[in-house]
């Protein structure tokens, strides 16, 4: 059977896709968020995933205001990458994994949670940006992936605890897939930051703190935070974290952290990074 | 009755909601319809000429047309749409959230190099009338 053996959070800036695909990696301002993710290279390079899922948004690239879904998963062969205002980044094309994509909407849909089906999409900075980091430069990408996007554009984003009730039925239909795989479930966006209006630019570091913290010994308490709490703690985009708790659910109760990241600024964003791997 | 909006009281932000996203909503696909190198060339050829194939108001065109980015938004432009607009300028997301700071460059930079802005006295809008 497969199964899910590790998640991974990362935010998901679209600043430092540019900062790596225009060669300014080893700038003073951009090095520290690069090494970061040094030891996180070295630790998915030994844990070898047959399969990723990654948790994300899309940033009005795939989906315009013409639909809205709130959870989506991409059920096609391939993804390729979108052109977000200055041309499509220069990485390789994202390969899906159709058989387990869709294992999952059946098994999800069964479990009452209301996805909608993507057969033909674009990825953006959302889902390419946690690929880049993790992964490095690459003439393909190590393995295929399952886009799974989550609206946090339109309010009222879904709730913390329905994003994590979602990360366990998800755990479910992975459990049930006939393919033996080792899959590695990601939860991108975040951390405080706020990109609009004359509030732009905050930053919560103890709210960050306590969330990363709490992420792997007291999950259920992070599924209570309310949405006026996000916005107000840690900017209106902040309020991405949600993703992060699908990945949280999808995972054993008792986690280990193998490795966490905070980084103040990259461009407007608190950046936060953990690995947590399942304690069985 | 409507839902409450207890974020009406965040200062200094706007709430893309389901109001401000149908009020948005020309607005937005206009920002959308600049994913396209070849659409981005039309927009810069003739600003106003393009945005008049788009049924957005009076108000919006002219916040457009004077890059009013909080304007935009007020008007019910979402950032991530506004965003593409911004790159069709070449101005990235920090170029663009110092303006609507009302900063410099400069001085925004400075101030997220130095841990960016603080949640304390920017919780409510009540904190920002002293």
């Amino acid at each position: 059977m497969a199964r899910i053996v590790a998640g991974v959070a990362c935010s998901h800036i679209p600043a430092i896709g540019a900062a790596w695909d225009n060669g300014k990696a080893d700038e003073p301002y951009w090095r520290p968020v690069f090494d970061g993710f040094e030891y996180s290279k070295k630790w998915i390079a030994k844990f070898k995933p047959d399969v990723l899922i990654v948790v994300y948004n899309d940033h009005a690239s795939a989906f315009s205001l013409e639909i809205v879904p709130t959870f989506a998963i991409g059920c096609a062969a391939e993804f390729p990458i979108a052109d977000e205002g200055w041309g499509p980044r220069p990485v390789p094309k994202v390969i899906g994994h159709p058989e387990l994509a869709s294992h999952i909407v059946q098994s999800t849909v069964l479990d009452e949670f209301d996805i909608t089906i993507v057969n033909k999409m674009e990825v953006d900075h959302g889902l390419t940006v946690p690929l880049s980091l993790m992964f490095g430069r690459r003439e393909a990408w190590p393995c295929p992936v399952v886009p799974l996007c989550v609206n946090v554009v339109v309010y009222p984003v879904p709730t913390g605890h329905r994003c994590y009730m979602l990360g366990r039925a998800i755990r479910k239909a992975v459990e049930s897939f006939d393919l033996d795989l080792r899959v590695v479930i990601f939860g991108t966006g975040g951390m405080s930051h706020q990109l609009q209006g004359p509030r732009a630019g905050l930053i919560n570091r103890e709210f960050d703190t306590r969330f990363l913290d709490n992420l792997t010994r007291d999950p259920q308490s992070l599924t209570r935070i309310p949405h006026i709490e996000y916005l107000r703690e840690t900017g209106s985009e902040g309020i991405e974290m949600v993703m992060w708790l699908i990945m949280r659910g999808a995972l054993d109760d008792d986690v280990r952290e193998a490795y966490r990241f905070y980084h103040v600024p990259a461009s407007n964003t608190a950046l936060g990074h953990i690995i947590l791997e399942n304690a069985s | 009755m409507a839902l409450p909006k207890e974020y009406d009281d965040l200062p200094g932000t706007f709430v893309f909601d389901a109001d401000q996203a149908r009020r948005g909503y020309h607005l937005n696909m206009f920002c959308m319809s600049l994913m396209t190198a070849g659409n981005r060339a039309a927009f810069k050829a003739g600003e106003r000429a393009y945005l008049d194939k788009w049924p957005m108001s009076e108000e919006q065109k002219q916040a457009v047309l004077k890059r009013d980015w909080n304007g935009m938004l007020e008007l019910g432009g979402n950032i991530y749409f506004t965003a593409k607009l911004a790159a069709t300028d070449g101005l990235s997301f920090q170029q663009i959230a110092a303006m609507m700071t009302g900063s410099t460059q400069a001085e925004y930079a400075k101030m997220m190099l130095n841990g960016g802005r603080p949640v304390e006295g920017n919780r409510s809008k009540s904190e920002w009338k002293k």
